[in-house]
């Protein structure tokens, strides 16, 4: 069934994202004589003098080639992967490339919305034909100044090289005649096995900056006449000013304004008042003096106890069906052999190491933002569409991203500062304190899971499984049809599995709550998981199989692609080797394009509890860029999924966030972390994600393991290890 | 306001400043040195992280007043060609995703070096272990302190 086009759904985004053939050459390559340079250059400092060949390069009369990174980089390695399948096509290396930020853009480079895993996926031919082009137009320029054949000259390492006599030219000489040059497009790209950059573990090209303080984070942006604001919001969601006594705090000092300002949050706002001082330390201190009262009224008291009371009563609802086969109710009704458990994770905040804040200057003329900024093209047409200004007089200039994880997707921070900078009429820096930022939301949903299987000759015959949690698109407006399933109820269950169950069901109960809710690293996936493959653990169990095995007969004898992933699994953490009860735990999950599997041994912690020994993970995404990304990538989850298994959730009470800062949101530090091995598959399958799709294997994989090894079963997110056993 | 003499990465500064300004706000807006971070304000995560007088402080939680005439280095002081053994340590592991939290980190193992030259997993641990990293890189933070000590006994 085809669903409804939802504008703001993240299934949209991703399709906007160019992982349909539609939109993949939605304004791609740019004529060479309307070359868009003038735009380019006014997103700021962000690029040298060059010339432009192609959406993605531009090249200076002395060969140095730029290549814009148009998605955000926050961690996740798109400033390297970029440049890393250009160069691949153009035929330079990246010692003697430069990365730049670009701009946001409605069409130039398809979407920039930095999420779903889907850079490289979404992209990765826009990107090798953008360098392809521009070699071309390169070896045609080459090719006529020496007035011999196409065919006779070959490009190599930024030269174009006649083959018969040896003769050649930098890019650099060639790049003003490149340019006079129709663009290119049908250029044949190059097999995989030919490739010199794409599949190599090189540096990444951000490192340097990152280890002497010149990488610039938004909170570093520097401007002539800056000033820095903090805002006193409403500490419940959508709330508003009743009163604000701001004599105190005016008469503070470095202090140069208070006003009063108002943030989107979906559908709804919150408001606050703004401190705007010469430096941060000026705003936070008068901030303290304002005396606010808030108007609480109508705000829904919103406290996790009673939430998830209510979201354990909804599992008794039939819920909204994503997706279903057979009669899966009738079939477990009657079963003699079954399996009724429920699951629950908690909510969570992103907490990414750079708080949220926002650099913008209004002006009569434009409006100019930077910051870490997932979506610059999102955010100028946001920013177009409320400040009523087309869409290219907003500069939406994209920093390096203190992490991100799906929170700086959004366009509330954005909002804000334009509107105190309109306000002030001076260019403003607001910074968001890590309070602000850990209470404030958007948070990742929390979701209570009802699982039901029946299993007859050692196989599931019958499951249905019910997600009681949030749904996030209900929150735009206008408010969408809330009779419309969540369709991210099955995110991260393994497509294979559906073919081998003759009777399923899988249906969401939304629940309603006023917790501003939002994509945290994995979306969906990062609960669902969590509850799918504890399930099928404790399935395998009950039909008395060994967990792998019992999946492997879940999976049809063809999807070569899963048997593989386990085999290798199994091969790589010696499972089939292992001893009764010591502590092993597998899980597999398939989201963004990509299948992962990984299997956790756990031990007792002589000091108490259960300790972690070793993660093996298995990663399949297909064609890749850089492996050693990936295993950047793999261990980030895993630490980080870690995190929300073990170590830390958000609470609330009264209709407020409970944790508010790293002493009661606590983070999995060096000495929780355990030895992770990483293993990629080599196989000729699509791109797929590589920034979420490892984490959410690991908390069942963790969890599995427990149980294996004490006999206790983890049905509950966050818990604590030590308490284990 | 009060004025104060500073002494940061060899540098002298003279900042007017309220005498609870924490060093950090100090750093990062009156002297425009942006390398250290502001992660939590309450010395929980380690990103503000600097050198005083070779000892290694929460610098959101010091006020300017209580710095006195010892000498501050901060991220950029290590070095701004890369040369510092945890810088290139750093690089040879790779250790960098976002990047936030890792001028803490450094200066938190540059200290830990000097004080044990060839420091044990546990030592590690105990210098580490106030600092956060969202991005999960404390596998390669400690590969790169081990790498760090190899390349300073050269």
């Amino acid at each position: 069934m085809q669903n409804p086009p939802n504008k703001f759904s993240r299934r949209n985004f991703i399709r906007m994202s160019g992982l349909t053939g539609a939109s993949l050459t939605v304004g791609f390559f740019m004529p060479a004589a309307a070359k868009g340079i003038p735009e380019l250059f006014t997103a700021g400092d962000a690029i040298e003098q060059g010339v432009e060949l192609s959406a993605w390069v531009s090249i200076d009369k002395n060969g140095l080639v730029t290549i814009m990174s148009h998605r955000a980089e926050m961690g996740q390695g798109a400033y390297q992967a970029i440049p890393q399948i250009v160069a691949e096509e153009l035929e330079v290396e990246l010692d003697k490339v430069k990365v730049a930020f670009a701009p946001g853009h409605q069409t130039k480079w398809g979407s920039q919305i930095t999420g779903g895993s889907s850079t490289v996926r979404g992209g990765f031919k826009n990107m090798l034909r953008a360098g392809a082009a521009a070699r071309q137009m390169l070896v045609i320029a080459a090719a006529a100044k020496w007035n011999t054949a196409f065919d006779e000259c070959y490009a190599e390492k930024g030269f174009v090289i006649h083959r018969p006599t040896g003769r050649k030219f930098g890019y650099g000489e060639l790049v003003e005649n490149a340019a006079k040059l129709k663009p290119q497009t049908g250029v044949k790209l190059k097999e995989r096995k030919d490739y010199k950059i794409i599949g190599k573990p090189l540096p990444r090209l951000d490192t340097p900056a990152k280890l002497n303080g010149t990488a610039v984070f938004g909170i570093d942006h520097r401007l002539p006449g800056l000033v820095y604001a903090v805002v006193e919001r409403c500490p419940t969601f959508h709330g508003k000013i009743k009163s604000v006594d701001d004599k105190a705090a005016r008469a503070s000092a470095g202090v140069k304004d208070v006003i009063r300002v108002q943030m989107p949050v979906f559908a709804g706002t919150r408001e606050g008042v703004a401190v705007i001082a010469d430096n941060v330390w000026n705003a936070l201190k008068a901030r303290k003096l304002l005396k606010v009262e808030w108007d609480e009224t109508g705000i829904d008291p919103v406290d996790t106890e009673q939430l998830y009371d209510r979201m354990r009563k909804d599992l008794a609802k039939p819920g909204l069906t994503q997706r279903q086969l057979g009669d899966s109710e009738r079939v477990i009704g009657k079963a003699e052999k079954k399996v009724e458990v429920v699951y629950e994770t908690p909510y969570e905040s992103h907490s990414a190491m750079e708080p949220l804040n926002c650099t913008a200057h209004y002006t009569d003329e434009k409006i100019e933002v930077w910051g870490p900024i997932q979506g610059p093209d999102w955010i100028q047409t946001d920013l177009a569409d409320r400040f009523k200004i087309p869409a290219d007089k907003v500069i939406v200039n994209m920093t390096f991203l203190g992490g991100g994880f799906g929170r700086k997707a959004f366009t509330d921070y954005t909002t804000e500062a334009v509107t105190i900078s309109k306000a002030i009429k001076a260019p403003v820096q607001v910074v968001w304190t890590r309070e602000d930022d850990m209470t404030q939301g958007p948070f990742r949903p929390g979701a209570v899971y009802g699982c039901q299987a029946s299993i007859a000759n050692g196989r599931v015959n019958a499951m249905q499984i019910k997600m009681a949690a949030q749904n996030m698109d209900h929150q735009w407006a206008p408010i969408p049809d809330k009779g419309e399933y969540n369709r991210s109820t099955t995110e991260g269950f393994p497509e294979a599995y559906f073919d081998m169950i003759p009777h399923y069901r899988f249906a969401d109960i939304p629940t309603e709550a006023a917790i501003p809710v939002m994509w945290w690293r994995s979306v969906y996936s990062s609960t669902n998981a969590f509850a799918f493959e504890s399930f099928w653990d404790e399935l395998a169990i009950a039909a008395g199989k060994d967990p792998l095995e019992f999946r492997k007969m879940h999976i049809p004898g063809d999807k070569e692609r899963y048997h593989a992933l386990l085999n290798k699994l199994d091969e790589v953490s010696g499972w089939s080797k292992r001893g009764k009860n010591e502590g092993w735990g597998l899980a597999i999950a398939e989201c963004f394009a990509s299948i992962v599997g990984e299997v956790v041994k756990v031990s007792k912690n002589p000091s108490g509890g259960v300790k972690i020994d070793k993660v093996y993970t298995v990663m399949d995404c297909g064609w890749y860029v850089n492996p050693d990304i990936i295993r950047q990538q793999v261990e980030g989850s895993i630490i980080m999924g870690l995190g929300a298994a073990a170590v830390h959730a958000t609470n609330f009470k009264a209709g407020r966030a409970v944790e508010t800062n790293f002493h009661q949101y606590r983070m999995p530090r060096i000495s929780d972390t355990p030895e992770i091995e990483v293993h990629i598959m080599e196989n000729e399958e699509k791109p797929g994600g590589v920034g979420e799709p490892s984490l959410p294997p690991f908390a069942p994989a963790l969890c599995n393991a427990i149980f294996d090894l004490t006999g206790t079963r983890v049905r509950k997110l966050p818990f604590d290890l030590k308490k284990l056993g | 306001m009060p004025s104060y003499q500073l002494n940061i990465n060899g540098k002298n500064y003279a900042v007017e400043a309220t005498a609870d300004m924490p060093l950090l706000w100090v750093i990062r807006d009156i002297v425009q040195l942006t390398g250290t971070k502001y992660g939590c304000g309450i010395a929980q995560c380690g990103a503000c992280t600097v050198h005083l007088d070779g000892t290694p402080v929460r610098a959101c939680s010091m006020p300017v007043s209580a710095v006195g005439k010892k000498p501050i280095t901060t991220v950029e002081g290590l070095s701004s060609d890369l040369t510092h053994p945890v810088q290139q340590a750093w690089l040879t592991e790779q250790v960098p995703q976002c990047g936030y939290c890792q001028s803490g980190q450094m200066m938190a193992a540059a200290a830990l070096l000097k004080k044990y030259p060839m420091p044990t997993d546990e030592q590690i641990d105990t210098a580490m272990q106030g600092h956060i990293c969202r991005c999960g890189t404390y596998p390669r933070i400690r590969k790169a302190i081990k790498t760090a000590a190899k390349l300073a006994a050269k």
